[in-house]
């Protein structure tokens, strides 16, 4: 499973706060934090400061790398903010994400295919959002038809199937669950991903829902996740579907993160 | 006005089935129509959307309240002539220029109507233009503009300025709401409410209108 840690978000107030006051020593320890926890890469998001958005992504980029040898995943539906964080970003990055939306596809595709870096592909089509598992897939096709067709290879392309609340629409669960393993099979190689916390919106105890739904999209064959991997309960469960899915050999990892207390329910 | 317990209770739970057939037990009752729908239904979802603010009751228990009262509606709108009708106002509501989510608008919007609010939804990805001729087509009390993206939010006051232009900016309440949208942004862009959920956005409405209840 390939981890993108999601802690630095300016929706979130000490984050805000933080980056409000350029305060690097806070957002080093919150990157630091994860990245002792397991993750592969670094989400970083200041979508919060609107027009300030560009700066202190670059402020954030800066300062978590300065301190902590991994990638990040620059976070953003502005193009001209990741255009602008990635000049900065030593090693290749992750970009989240790219979309059918004609302009944001437009505006994206120059930056993804000019810098070596992985991209995030979410299922938006032009005009409106995919329900169905049809819909999902055939969105998914073509942005990766587009993408590789633009000389960027597979495995760089995560397909981000569109997590909606099954409290809205209960199919819608089970819609993205068979999308990832549509896109899955239908693109060998190609990486899918999600974040968790869309699926439980309106509901309550929202971390076990979005705990089982994350074990749910492993076994529909999920590549990567988006998470909290400081989050122990979640983690538990992380590393003990890998171990039941066969992907943790002679369960090393399990009992790894055992001995390190990790593993409470 | 007559008791309507039974249709209070089926409204509650989402019971569509005895719900309608404790509409049309009232009707035939000769329950006068106007009174099923203040005192049976719309009171009913005006407690439902303030249990669900405060956490009560969830999104899914909410939306099969307000399905239920849609069945119910059935039956009593040919009831109405088009003059009777007594709206609490008129509502118009859409996602922002270059959005595409609209789960949490049509929670606004189930909620608005359960109130007994007329509303105009535009569905997503509305530009200002459409906003100001839906404005001086539909003239309502209210505009309801949502945004998830923070980067759609700037379609807000751009909105807010194209109305400004038309000189209708003053005949129209505006209301915003959406995850990354704050009562802090609502006063920066001169929008005159913020609501952050459905069942507030009712409470906000209201209060905009000057209703009380």
């Amino acid at each position: 499973m390939i981890i993108v840690a999601e802690k630095i978000n300016t929706s979130r107030r000490s984050i805000a706060e933080a980056v409000e006051k350029r305060d690097a020593g806070f957002i080093v320890k919150v990157a630091r934090d994860q990245a002792d926890a397991g993750a592969n890469y670094i989400d970083v998001n200041a979508g919060t400061f609107l027009d300030r958005e560009v700066d202190c992504l670059c402020w954030l980029v800066e300062t978590v790398q300065s301190e902590v040898d991994l990638p990040l995943c620059l976070d953003s539906p502005n193009p001209t903010a990741l255009a602008e964080a990635i000049k900065l970003h030593k090693g290749e990055p992750m970009l989240n994400s790219i979309s059918l939306e004609e302009d944001r596809f437009e505006a994206l595709l120059p930056v993804v295919t000019s810098h070596p870096c992985h991209v995030v592909a979410l299922c938006m089509a032009q005009t409106s959002m995919p329900t169905t598992v049809e819909e999902r897939v055939h969105v998914a096709s073509e942005l990766i038809n587009r993408l590789t067709g633009e000389g960027i290879p597979l495995e760089k392309i995560y397909v981000d199937p569109l997590v909606q609340p099954v409290s809205v629409d209960v199919r819608m669960g089970i819609a993205t669950l068979e999308a990832i393993s549509h896109v899955m099979k239908g693109f060998p190689g190609v990486n899918t991903i999600c974040g968790l916390s869309n699926v439980s919106f309106g509901l309550p105890q929202r971390r076990l829902i979005n705990r089982n739904f994350l074990a749910l999209c492993m076994a529909y064959g999920l590549s990567a996740a988006i998470l909290d991997p400081t989050d122990n309960p979640l983690m538990a469960t992380l590393f003990s579907v890998e171990m039941l899915l066969g992907r943790d050999e002679y369960c090393e990892n399990f009992i790894e993160a055992y001995e390190n207390g990790r593993i409470v329910g | 006005m007559s008791d309507f317990k039974a249709l209070a209770e089926a409204v509650t739970k989402g019971d569509i089935k005895t719900a309608v057939a404790e509409t049309q037990k009232a009707l035939d009752s000769g329950s006068n129509v106007q009174d099923i729908l203040d005192n049976g239904l719309i009171a009913t979802m005006d407690e439902v959307g303030e249990r669900f603010s405060k956490g009560l009751i969830f999104v899914p228990q909410m939306l099969r309240s307000a399905r239920t009262m849609q069945e119910c509606m059935k039956l009593l709108q040919p009831l109405f002539q088009e003059s009777d009708v007594t709206s609490k106002g008129k509502v118009l509501i859409g996602t922002v220029k270059g959005d595409l989510h609209d789960i949490g608008k049509n929670l606004v919007s189930m909620m608005m109507e359960g109130a007994g609010f007329t509303i105009t939804d535009l569905g997503v990805d509305v530009a200002p233009e459409k906003f100001v001729q839906k404005v001086q087509e539909v003239e309502p009390d209210i505009v309801g503009m949502s945004a998830l993206l923070s980067t759609t939010m700037p379609s807000m006051p751009l909105t807010i300025e194209a109305l400004q232009k038309a000189e209708i900016r003053d005949k129209v309440k505006i209301m915003i709401g959406g995850a990354p949208v704050t009562e802090k942004y609502a006063q920066e862009i001169k929008a005159d409410s913020y609501a952050s959920d459905a069942g507030s956005a009712v409470t906000k409405a209201k209060e905009l209108l000057g209703i009380r209840g």
